[in-house]
């Protein structure tokens, strides 16, 4: 009997290529933004303060999209920002997924006493408030890139273990798994080459999510002057800055405030995109 | 003698009734049974829902360890072997199981699901020993590329039919594999299972609760109920004249296509 | 005899065009049972969704009438086919776990039907469910109405389906599968159950089953489904003596009865598959002029 399985045409790519592009982009940016930049980001001219945006009369020539209160370039510093922020979601990230869904996968499908000590040393790890746990962090590293991505991976990777917990979990109760057992496969074997890649979805969403927290705490604290001590700019801190000269030159906060948004919005669609178009299972 | 089983008992921790400190209270699925399987015969095992045959079959390929009594597999006492003693006799008993969706990876090519027994028991020559294994069930070679949501059911269970047999091993254990199949795909499963038994000299254990089922396949019939076997014999002799009265009930539940018995 | 429920020329088709009914007509009496046999994929449990409303989203219906009680469903508006629906017809469904909320106990789950939508007071509800479980053979039904699904069997909560779905005393009830996912003793308890109260309640009952031997035993008259066609509808005794589609004749020959030890399961042939294909194609073609 024809199967109509198969009939529903699946939605194009789209979300994949939008998020993909502008992260792509942004990743070429930041790792080209010596070459890229228009100006130099630090270089002051007071005599080019508050310059609007190049489609505005009274634009200067050179700066795109305007100057900040003491003539700083905006589209350069937010060229170079984006080193910052892509360094911390990338690494607060990866970190934060390889340490809390290693754990979780252990837990969830080897069970038993691995299981018991890891969710135990979970729930205490969760026990503690994460804010406090992070400014005391923080006081006692001093702020800086290292503080940040520390704090990040302290506060969230309990949150991957739960979920890839729960997920090997499932997994594992599942015939194939039993099926790989009475083959006489090992159970790292089995862990590896039939419930990671049953987990693989989750832990692809999970991740694409936590990068874009990454952004927004790296956001939040550069905003609060909490970043990193250089003068390197930073979104939040182009975002704090811009605060004061609303009125004058709204540019100044709204288009790092923009780049922030699609940034943060890319990952969280990447996960989905990625789903979408890589995994077998259609549904 | 393929398998010997005495007094085999099995009894799981009730997690639902678990106090706060201290273990679980166990409840008894298996309670003492006692039977042996010749090489080469094909045995049934019947039972309603909790009668402990799906038990029974994962205790006999040591996926659960018995609580008491003994398994000898092939003149083995497999009972209390560890998973690394278990392993080099593992590819001489296999099993197929109910659920073809749950027991192949939905994220794996059907190729990938038949090959990975074999070369984690060291053989070669995988993908010709894959494309037998896959025209033993009468599936074409290309649907080794295939992910098994793509197949229908039936098309599923033989793909956990040829993953099995691919092993050539000398025991098979059937968990009810025609249970969520329609009439076509199941006679077209109980067929083919029977063909390989003769070609492969296959010694099969298949357990289902539908006893028409049964009678077609089985040289031997053994009845579970409540974890003991409360009848068993040769086929024929247990469908001419059932002694058990929960057989007499099995029996008479089956529902025949026949409208001169009516159960309104 | 007229009949309570009577579908005509239902076509049912996918976004998209693919069709999955094909032109469905059959008829439902009052106190009586239609069997709606098929394959899975054939179909069947989409003519009980059309009926009841309740089709996914991504199929609609094509043209067709559902007559429901002397007024054809499909041209009323669908607030009023909702209310229309929910006071006349029911619904057993297949798989009594998922069809239960495991969050919630048994008794606000019987109840919850009839004080929202029939208006009735918690108390005449609650009295109607406990004569209802007491119906159905449940002991102890005080108890079990605090029960929770997970803490009862497989029958039991089949059981309590089916209290649930007499309870507004509906004149018409579609079984979809009903017992396909208990163990045979079970199936054969919880079919005379079925049998008894469709009798007693005069209830017009729409069986939809894969099982030939289960469709015998409780059915009155029935339709064979095949791709979303019915190839043959009859009596049943005149089916099983004489079946006259040769898919209907190569379903019964595929039916194991164990009482004929030596007859071999033949499997619906291709031969068979290619000719009702065929059929198919033909209808699709007359069907697209």
């Amino acid at each position: 009997m024809q199967d109509e399985r198969g009939a529903l045409k699946r939605p194009l790519g789209l979300r994949l290529w939008l998020s993909g592009s502008w992260l792509t982009l942004l990743f070429f940016a930041a790792l080209f933004a010596p070459l890229i930049a228009p100006k130099d980001p630090l270089m002051q001219d007071l005599f080019l303060g508050r310059m609007p945006p190049f489609w505005e009369s009274g634009a200067e020539p050179g700066f795109w999209l305007g100057t900040d209160s003491l003539g700083r370039d905006v589209l350069s510093r937010i060229v170079y920002g984006a080193r910052l922020t892509l360094i911390v979601a990338f690494v607060a990230g990866v970190l934060t997924c390889i340490i809390g869904a290693t754990l979780g996968l252990i837990a969830g499908y080897y069970r038993g006493w691995a299981d018991r000590i890891i969710s135990r040393f979970v729930d205490i790890w969760m026990a503690f408030p994460p804010i406090l746990f992070a400014i005391l962090l923080i006081a006692v590293l001093g702020p800086g890139l290292f503080s940040i991505i520390i704090a990040i991976i302290i506060i969230d990777w309990t949150r991957f273990a739960r979920v890839i917990r729960a997920e090997a979990m499932s997994q594992g109760a599942m015939d194939y798994v039993a099926s790989a057992q009475v083959a006489g496969r090992t159970k790292l074997d089995t862990m590896l080459s039939e419930i990671l890649p049953n987990v693989l979805p989750t832990i692809i969403a999970l991740l694409t999510l936590e990068m874009g927290i990454g952004v927004i705490v790296e956001a939040i604290l550069s905003f609060v002057n909490l970043s990193i001590s250089t003068d390197s700019p930073t979104w939040g801190g182009m975002i704090s800055e811009g605060r004061t000269s609303i009125h004058q030159a709204w540019w100044v906060l709204v288009f790092p405030l923009i780049t922030l948004f699609l940034t943060v919005l890319s990952f969280s669609q990447l996960g989905e995109g990625l789903k979408d178009r890589f995994d077998p299972v259609l549904r | 003698m393929m398998y010997r089983i005495n007094n085999l008992q099995l009894s799981l921790p009730d997690m639902t009734r678990k106090p706060l400190l201290g273990a679980a209270p166990r409840i008894e699925i298996l309670k003492g049974l006692t039977f042996d399987l010749p090489k080469g015969e094909v045995l049934g095992i019947v039972g309603g829902s909790g009668s402990g045959k799906s038990t029974l079959g994962r205790a006999m390929l040591r996926l659960l360890e018995p609580t008491g009594g003994n398994i000898e597999f092939d003149g083995t006492d497999i009972t209390h072997l560890s998973e690394n003693q278990l392993r080099p006799t593992r590819k001489k008993f296999q099993m197929i199981f109910q659920d073809p969706m749950s027991s192949l990876n939905p994220r794996r090519r059907v190729g990938g699901i038949i090959a990975c027994p074999l070369r984690v028991n060291g053989m070669d020559n995988l993908g010709t020993r894959v494309t037998e294994a896959l025209e033993m069930v009468g599936l074409p070679n290309h649907f080794g590329n295939r992910y098994p949501h793509e197949l229908s059911g039936g098309q599923r269970q033989r793909v956990g039919i040829a993953r099995a047999i691919a092993l050539r091993p000398n025991f098979i254990l059937a968990d009810e594999i025609v249970s969520g199949l329609d009439v076509s795909s199941q006679a077209q499963v109980l067929n083919l299972l029977e063909n390989l038994v003769k070609e492969l000299g296959l010694t099969l254990a298949f357990i289902s609760h539908d006893l028409s089922v049964i009678r077609r396949l089985c040289t031997r019939v053994l009845v579970l109920h409540q974890g003991v076997i409360v009848e068993e014999g040769p086929t024929e002799a247990l469908f001419a004249s059932p002694r058990a009265a929960y057989t007499r009930q099995l029996l008479n539940a089956i529902p025949l296509p026949n409208p001169h018995q009516r159960w309104a | 005899m007229t009949a309570y429920l009577s579908i005509r020329n239902l076509t049912v088709t996918l976004t998209g065009g693919t069709p999955i009914l094909r032109n469905v007509s059959l008829d439902v009496v009052a106190g009586q049972v239609h069997g709606l046999v098929g394959e899975s994929g054939a179909g069947k449990s989409m003519i009980g969704k059309a009926v009841l409303g309740t089709l996914p989203r991504a199929l609609t219906i094509s043209t067709g009438e559902i007559w429901l009680d002397g007024v054809n469903i499909l041209t009323l508006k669908p607030s009023q086919r909702r209310q229309r629906i929910g006071a006349i017809a029911a619904l057993i469904p297949q798989d009594p776990l998922t069809a239960l909320n495991p969050s919630k106990r048994i008794g606000p789950q019987i109840t919850r039907r009839l004080v929202d939508i029939l208006g009735w007071s918690k108390q005449v509800a609650t009295a109607r469910a406990l004569e209802l479980l007491a119906e159905v053979q449940i002991p102890d039904p005080v108890r079990v109405m605090r029960t929770y699904p997970h803490e009862l069997s497989g029958g039991m909560r089949q059981r309590i389906l089916i209290a649930s779905a007499f309870a507004a005393e509906p004149k018409l009830i579609i079984a979809d599968e009903p017992t396909t996912a208990l163990d045979v003793t079970v199936q054969k308890q919880i079919l005379r159950l079925i049998s008894d109260m469709q009798t007693r309640h005069s209830t017009a009952l729409l069986f939809v089953t894969h099982d030939l031997g289960v469709v015998s035993k409780v059915c009155d008259t029935l339709s064979v489904l095949y791709a979303g066609k019915v190839v043959e509808d009859a009596r049943m005794h005149r089916f099983f003596m004489r079946p006259i589609h040769p898919y209907s004749a190569a379903l019964l020959a595929a039916t194991p009865t164990y009482t004929d030890p030596t007859g071999s399961l033949t499997p619906v042939s291709p031969k068979v598959i290619k000719a009702v294909e065929q059929e198919i194609q033909e209808h699709d073609m007359r069907a697209r002029q």
